[in-house]
């Protein structure tokens, strides 16, 4: 796999989080002069290895060299100096600054100690020349669309003359003439020698552009492989992982029968959509029913749970529930409605860290049941202690605080919640994101089992085999729009791979 | 659970009791309590009584700050309430009921303009209640034409004054308050709520609760307790003073909740430890004096406790230093 | 039109806005009374506020970085008392005083910024127990007033530049002046003031791109600490005396006069010529208020309280609507 003469290699890289193997022996070669695009699901351990090469995180173990000699550093601040340079998704300017002062920050030209105002901006309006941007470096940043914003910042890396460049997620929130507008300047980057690593999950991007593609899943290395060379579907395969051999049995179990599916669904969503956010969809879910997602990160799968649950308010569509119309516009509407979800980031949406595990286990249904009428103590304790015995949550005793519990344990805690408020339709984002596979295992069991008491399950996942197995309905969502519903032997690997894969 | 509510109350109790052992060696007859006419009196009688006004914004100001909030405004809500009682007992023959209720009743809606601000139109909590605390002395001003009245009102005396089965009445009323605060917090799940709300604000909208109209009534309760506050002071000094009443008193407030062990990053809160703060510094404030040292000694030896504090909270210290003792015992 | 007005920076308007206040308030003024518009009204409108403005200038400084530092008021009263202990008691010539309380008031400003940034504390916090610890400080050199007899202090203070014949703009409008220029080079040309509004624009991506962002929190506390300081001498020239409970609350309206001048409170955008307008806006509604004479001076806080909400609304309303584009 080492080619002659990488700019940067990095060879058998881990970092251990507590709990996590964020990065497990993984290698990656970056050539001269080559856009190099690096991919995977939530959790692969993209981040990571940025922010590992970046100094952000100590490493644990390997080996990392630039231009042939051994790269060490502790902060982003001196890759920049020693020539790589990241543009974060979020910009990582100022906006209340010029575009001028963004490039040059405590850079500045100076004259007798005093800011050169004039020099700065015709600097900057140099440096944004190269990259065939034409500009009023006056203005605040703040003030341009975030494609100009993320040119400024490409602008500043090569200003700090980054001869790597890293582009973290730079597409995300650009539309197709912008996307475009970035591409074209990649290209001149690349014609001038830079090297530039473009981390993406938009497969048509990569292969408009890249040269090379790396895939990391878990943690783990994938493969590297020449962008000409692999299909799409081939890739998605690669990216969405297929083996989890721990638990492969349970698939005969499931009713794919359609016998209770006939007359008014339990939950109707019609035309439901928002703008910029996801295109309007249609979903008909029953009771007794898992309802699979399927689709690529940022395909808009997160966005069509918040928008059930009123996290988002929709400007479109309308929700029926057993036939009536409900009008749902907070969290707080849809938790009375019997609605429940496990939002995909537990941690700064799910747990509330400085309490129990008591007190986040019971926390939706006391509000449920209005703050006035507090659950008794003992009611409380008996509950609990019924959801750690059936989701086997691990913990010496209830009264724990939540953040001492690993990350699979917090996320039964937070399936417990909302189990507790007793909800006809649960919504369950990734609930397998960043366990171990033994807790996966579980919670998918559980999926089937709640389904199968008469739970209607809209099932989110980045693992394709878990979301085959576990439902018996399945929507594949890409761009940000619902593109198919899938039933019956329908619901297979090949099928929605190629549905995501399909330009 | 229990066990951790003792092991947050350690510290507090420990300094509370180190104060009053030190007194026991070095003042004498700090522990007398007298009986005069059926009254309760002593040093100890007297250090209660005059931590009640921030024990009672303490209690408010716990709240508030559970939901990772400040209110800088009591000090000029209790001058307001003060004022408010005054102008009616002078000018109109309302029954005491009703002075109180209406001095309460405007208190609660000041408390509640600040909720307003914060909860539902977005504002910093600092920034919000900092509006209030400077145009309110003014307000009050306004409602005494800029005079210190002088209430001569026996009923109304005996909030501050008056004694109720030989305990000072003003120490029953705070103890009320607690009570109250207690249960209504704890047997409902407000309580839960609040902390849920300072803890995590996202995942408690996530899990459905209501964060805003959370946030709203708790500077609504400690506008509430500022003008219980204010009552017992002007009865105190049996008068209004728009301009020094409460004056520096939120900052004794926040200190009696920040010593009682509730962190300034909310999510946690721990109403009792409030009182022992609050009794911390004012007994902290009657040792001084008894020493002969002048009382502004107390704002010294105030400032230092805060750093040290701030210190002891901060994750970064205890990721440091007592990770690096940890280390060494081991 | 439109065009036009997106133009114009949408976080600039509260900047104008209190322009426009001020000049309505002058013109009202000018119309209901005659005085108002005299060079003598407005020389002593810089005068009279000269201290509350010098804190101000550090004031505006740590509010674009998104913080706040309380303790200027107290500051700059402990400096008072200093300059009474040393000139007074211990009898040191101002050569050496007046350097040293301004030292003191860096390193008390250095010591907050410390804790701020080391402990990650909240600013408030930690300059509220700041207030609390030079009030302290001051009254345990004296509770009572002490009058500065040295008759450098005194020469100091008749010290002023001749206008007109019959009026002189005195020394401690003129160290106004000058702090505030120095504030609008130090935020406008320096490299330590753009990394400020860097900071109270986005800390983070302030760390990212590398700037040294605690040794500039340290120095943005020191600054307001030295302007504390100064302003403590030119309060000692205003009264030629040193007093611990002098001007209690200046905190607040120090606060006032930085968000009515137009600086964002959430932090990363603000400025001192603002500022300068705020703190007269504030001296006019006092001016007002006295030459109207039936007005008692507790309308000034109500319309001063009226004003923050106000300029605190508008921010917020005009905050939202960029974050909405």
């Amino acid at each position: 796999m080492i080619t002659a003469n990488p700019i940067l290699a990095i060879n058998r890289l881990c970092k251990d989080f507590p709990g996590v193997k964020a990065l497990d022996n993984v290698d990656f070669f970056l050539r001269k002069g080559e856009i190099h695009a690096l991919m995977g699901e939530n959790g692969a351990g993209k981040s990571v290895l940025v922010k590992v090469l970046t100094g952000v995180y100590k490493r644990d173990k390997g080996k990392i060299y630039f231009e042939g000699k051994p790269f060490y550093v502790h902060s982003p601040k001196e890759a920049q100096e020693c020539g790589i340079s990241t543009v974060y998704q979020e910009i990582n300017l100022v906006p209340n600054l010029s575009v001028a002062e963004n490039i040059y920050l405590n850079r500045q030209p100076q004259i007798r100690g005093f800011i050169d105002w004039k020099a700065t901006n015709k600097k900057a309006e140099k440096v944004l020349e190269r990259l065939d941007l034409k500009l009023d470096v006056k203005q605040p940043l703040g003030s341009f669309s975030i494609a100009i914003q993320q040119m400024v910042a490409i602008g500043r890396a090569l200003d700090l003359d980054a001869k790597v460049l890293i582009l973290d997620e730079p597409t995300s929130s650009l539309n197709v003439k912008e996307v475009q507008q970035l591409f074209t300047i990649m290209r001149k980057l690349k014609s001038l020698g830079h090297s530039i690593i473009f981390i993406t999950h938009f497969i048509d991007q990569v292969y408009e552009i890249s040269d090379r593609i790396t895939v990391l899943r878990n943690g783990m290395l994938v493969g590297e492989f020449l962008t000409d060379s692999i299909d799409r579907v081939e890739l998605i395969a690669k990216l969405m992982g297929k083996k989890l051999a721990e638990f492969s049995s349970e698939q005969a179990e499931i009713e794919q029968g359609d016998e209770n599916k006939q007359g008014i669904p339990f939950l109707e969503v019609q035309g439901l959509g928002k703008k910029g956010l996801i295109e309007p969809f249609d979903l008909r879910m029953y009771k007794r029913e898992v309802l699979g997602l399927a689709g690529l990160l940022g395909s808009g799968r997160t966005e069509i749970a918040n928008l059930i649950f009123g996290i988002d308010r929709a400007d479109k569509g309308q929700i029926l529930l057993n036939g009536k119309s409900v009008n749902i516009s907070n969290p707080h509407d849809s938790l009375k409605f019997g609605f429940g979800l496990c939002p995909e980031d537990r941690k700064s949406e799910g747990i509330i860290e400085d309490l129990s595990i008591r007190e986040n286990i019971i926390l939706s249904l006391q509000v449920k049941k209005g703050c006035f009428k507090y659950i008794k103590r003992k009611i409380q304790e008996k509950l609990v202690s019924k959801y750690i015995d059936m989701l086997k949550i691990k913990t010496p005793d209830m009264e724990q605080a939540i953040k001492n519990l690993s990350g699979g344990n917090q996320q039964k805690v937070i399936v417990a919640r909302w189990l507790a408020s007793n909800p006809g339709l649960l919504i369950m984002d990734e609930p397998t994101r960043g366990i171990d596979v033994g807790a996966k295992a579980e919670i998918q069991k559980l999926i089937l089992e709640l389904s199968q008491k008469g739970m209607a399950i809209l099932f989110i996942s980045s693992e394709l085999e878990e979301v085959i197995r576990c439902s018996q309905k399945v929507v594949v969502v890409r761009d940000k729009a619902k593109i198919a519903e899938l039933t019956g032997t329908q619901i297979n690997e090949h099928t929605i791979m190629n549905k995501i894969a399909v330009v | 659970m229990k066990k951790k509510n003792y092991s947050s109350l350690l510290w507090p109790l420990i300094t509370l009791a180190a104060i009053l052992v030190f007194n026991l060696i070095f003042t004498k007859g700090f522990f007398n309590i007298e009986i005069k006419n059926g009254h309760l009196f002593g040093s100890i009688i007297d250090i209660i009584k005059r931590a009640v006004p921030v024990m009672i914004i303490a209690i408010g100001m716990t709240m508030v700050i559970a939901t990772k909030g400040i209110d800088i405004s009591v000090g000029s809500i209790i001058a307001i309430s003060g004022a408010i009682a005054a102008i009616i007992i002078l000018n109109t023959g309302l029954s005491l009921f009703f002075v109180i209720f209406l001095s309460l009743a405007v208190a609660f809606l000041f408390g509640a303009f600040n909720g307003l601000l914060i909860s539902y139109i977005g504002i910093q909590p600092v920034v919000a209640t900092l509006i209030l605390m400077v145009a309110g002395r003014g307000v009050a001003q306004l409602i005494t034409n800029g005079y210190v009245l002088y209430i001569d009102h026996k009923a109304f005396e005996y909030l501050g004054i008056g004694f109720f089965l030989g305990i000072p009445f003003s120490i029953i009323i705070t103890l009320i308050v607690y009570i109250i605060t207690y249960a209504v917090t704890r047997t409902t799940a407000i309580g839960l709520l609040i902390q849920a709300v300072g803890g995590n604000p996202r995942a408690s909208y996530y899990t459905g609760i209501n964060v805003k109209s959370i946030k709203f009534f708790v500077y609504a309760f400690s506008g509430l307790c500022a003008g219980i506050s204010g009552l017992i002071i002007s009865s105190d000094i049996k008068g209004a003073d728009p301009s020094f009443a409460g004056l520096w008193v939120e900052l004794d407030a926040i200190l009696a909740v920040v010593i009682g062990g509730t962190p300034f990053t909310g999510g946690k809160y721990y109403l009792f430890g409030s009182i022992i703060g609050s009794l911390i510094i004012q007994s902290l404030t009657t040792t001084i004096l008894t020493r002969g040292v002048p009382v502004q000694y107390t704002l010294v030896v105030k400032a230092i406790v805060v750093f040290i504090v701030i210190i002891f909270q901060s994750a970064e210290f205890r990721q440091k230093v007592l990770r690096g003792l940890k280390r060494k015992i081991q | 039109m439109k065009l036009l007005f997106k133009r114009i920076n949408r976080k600039k308007i509260p900047l104008y806005a209190n322009f426009i206040i001020f000049v309505l308030i002058y013109a009202l003024g000018a119309i209901f009374y005659r005085k108002f518009l005299s060079l003598r009204v407005f020389v002593n409108l810089l005068t009279d506020n000269s201290f509350l403005g010098i804190t101000a200038v550090g004031m505006t400084l740590v509010i674009i970085s998104g913080g706040i530092d309380l303790s200027v008021g107290s500051m700059m009263v402990f400096t008072t008392m200093l300059i009474a202990l040393f000139t007074e008691m211990l009898h040191l010539p101002p050569i050496v005083v007046l350097p040293a309380v301004v030292l003191i008031g860096v390193l008390f400003g250095s010591l907050m910024g410390g804790l701020i940034h080391f402990f990650n504390a909240p600013p408030f916090i930690v300059t509220l127990s700041g207030m609390f610890l030079a009030r302290g400080l001051g009254f345990v050199i004296s509770l009572d007033s002490i009058p500065i007899k040295h008759k450098f202090y005194y020469n100091a203070s008749q010290f002023g530049i001749q206008l007109t014949e019959k009026i002189r703009m005195p020394i401690i409008a003129i160290i106004f002046i000058a702090v505030v220029i120095i504030g609008i080079i130090l935020s406008h040309y320096t490299k330590f003031g753009r990394n400020t509004y860097a900071i109270g624009g986005n800390e983070q991506s302030a760390v990212l791109m590398g700037l040294p962002v605690g040794r500039i929190k340290i120095m943005i506390y020191a600054f307001s600490g030295m302007c504390s300081a100064l302003a403590g001498i030119v309060y000692v020239l205003y009264t030629l005396s040193g007093y611990g409970l002098a001007y209690m609350g200046l905190e607040l309206d120090s606060v006032a006069s930085v968000v009515i001048g137009g600086t964002l409170l959430t932090g990363g955008v603000g400025y001192v010529e603002g500022t300068l307008v705020g703190v007269l806006i504030q001296g006019l509604i006092y001016n007002f208020i006295t030459f109207q004479g039936n007005l008692n001076v507790w309308w000034a806080k109500i319309v001063i309280g009226l004003l923050l909400l106000f300029f605190i609304l508008m921010q917020r309303t005009f905050s939202t609507r960029t974050a909405a584009n």
